[in-house]
């Protein structure tokens, strides 16, 4: 694989623990999501840079896989049903897209009211949104990359310990022109950051020859 | 940045006895399924009935202290569900919140649907079936294309319609949840459609806790392998029912629920 800190890097940048980012992918472009120190949940969106109104669709995306879970080769669907990327590497081998999103309001609930006051995914999103024109209306159930939560026949459903190691990266590739969210998650009431929330990187490439 | 180790031990810790609790003591005080024939509806708590056939939609307000009852009259139709907050529809139904709060993708009798905003949406204080989809959604012009080899009607479109009828739009739209839809997980993660777990007459009593404006969509699931002609009409009837008490089996389901229950109650304070 090629380090995309040398070869063919158009951006990069280091995401700090518990911070939003976003960035348009142009079509063809292919995003790297490093976990830098492993086990760190990475929340993401996806929204048609062109039509906003067309954004990612979890149940689209797992409707059309035929499975629950995101990995290699996975098509990540609009709520067009269109494509609107592919990961197209995969060092982890685990990602979630039926969790969401932290926020203040759910973390009260699954984990008492004193964690309301906590800064939460959910929080990252709006003000990173607000950045192009979307709102909290626009937050559609997301993707989860580095996030473990197996779902079990009997329909138990549980955030357990990440298994991503440092420098265990993701490589989502663009099928049209995209605007890419991201949440570092700041999550410190369950396992998908360690406990610990830690920072990421995101690498921007083209792929060579087009 | 690092944490005290000592915090993270105790997170880490809490997580689990809440775990415990959800995974292991919820579920055995779950109510048993309602009987095909039970909890009958007194006639003059019916506020509205409606059929709607199948491959429609329909649209309706329920108060909070009022309860949709849907019935699956052929067992062969599955009903997708979303719906808004009528005072705020920025404030609408959410799967994964609902599945995450309650550690568990399956919904039956005793479970709540909630809120993105940590309040109890809809509760389920009846439930004949127990066979309910979160995590796949409903059907859509592309997934009756693909199955069919033509573009049936389909829960997406009617969603679209039911929305812009309303004012809103298809950023409104929310993941849905599928009644009469037993999906389930292999060990994989794969979908299975589970046969024999759809019975004619399976209903579901959903009791609204907020204010609401809920969409049904009457639209094959699609990962049933019945071709769309065979699903049927399905009953809609909006009741009075009593509201929520302090030991109502939704609302003492789990220390979650009572704290999505308690939330939803500030509103109305």
């Amino acid at each position: 694989m090629s380090n995309p800190d040398t070869f063919d890097a158009v951006y990069s940048f280091d995401i700090p623990a518990e911070r939003p980012w976003s960035g348009v992918l142009k079509k063809g472009q292919i995003l790297r999501i490093i976990d830098s120190e492993g086990q760190q949940a990475v929340d993401a969106l996806l929204y048609c840079a062109d039509d906003p109104s067309e954004r990612y669709s979890s149940q689209d995306t797992l409707r059309v896989q035929g499975s629950a879970y995101i990995d290699l080769g996975t098509r990540l669907m609009s709520n067009r049903g269109r494509v609107m990327a592919r990961i197209t590497a995969d060092t982890c081998g685990r990602h979630d897209t039926s969790a969401g999103c932290c926020s203040c309001e759910s973390n009260a609930v699954r984990f008492g009211e004193a964690t309301k006051y906590q800064h939460a995914c959910r929080e990252n999103f709006i003000l990173e949104l607000s950045k192009h024109g979307l709102t909290k209306r626009d937050i559609v159930s997301n993707l989860n990359f580095f996030m473990n939560v197996p779902i079990d026949p009997s329909g138990n459903f549980t955030v357990v310990d990440g298994i991503s190691a440092p420098g265990n990266y993701v490589d989502v590739t663009a099928d049209m022109d995209v605007l890419f969210v991201i949440s570092n998650c700041p999550q410190v009431n369950n396992p998908c950051n360690g406990f610990n929330p830690t920072p990421i990187r995101v690498v921007v490439r083209d792929v060579p020859g087009l | 940045m690092s944490r005290m180790q000592q915090e993270i031990e105790a997170n880490r810790r809490r997580y689990e006895e809440l775990r415990v609790a959800g995974q292991e003591l919820t579920p055995k005080g779950l109510p048993e399924p309602t009987a095909l024939d039970g909890a009958p509806i007194a006639p003059d708590a019916v506020i509205h009935r409606e059929h709607v056939p199948a491959g429609w939609y329909a649209t309706m307000r329920l108060r909070r202290g009022e309860a949709l009852r849907i019935i699956d009259e052929s067992g062969r139709s599955s009903v997708s569900l979303i719906g808004w907050r009528e005072e705020d529809t920025s404030e609408r139904i959410n799967c994964a919140d609902t599945v995450k709060v309650q550690w568990s993708a399956a919904i039956a009798k005793g479970r709540v649907v909630v809120s993105d905003m940590g309040r109890v949406f809809l509760s389920l204080i009846e439930d004949t079936s127990g066979a309910h989809d979160l995590l796949v959604g409903g059907s859509t012009p592309a997934s009756t294309l693909a199955r069919f080899g033509a573009t049936t009607r389909n829960t997406q479109e009617n969603f679209l319609a039911a929305a812009s009828k309303i004012g809103l739009d298809v950023r409104d739209i929310p993941p849905c949840v599928t009644f009469f839809a037993p999906v389930s997980l292999d060990d994989a993660g794969h979908f299975r459609w589970q046969e024999g777990r759809k019975r004619p007459g399976d209903f579901v009593d959903l009791r609204a806790e907020m204010n609401l404006v809920i969409v049904v969509s009457n639209c094959p699931h699609p990962l049933d392998p019945a071709r769309p002609e065979a699903a049927g009409p399905v009953t809609m009837i909006r009741h009075r029912v009593a509201a929520a008490a302090a030991d109502d089996p939704c609302r003492t389901a789990s220390p979650e629920a009572a704290r999505a229950f308690t939330f939803t109650d500030r509103l109305f304070a």
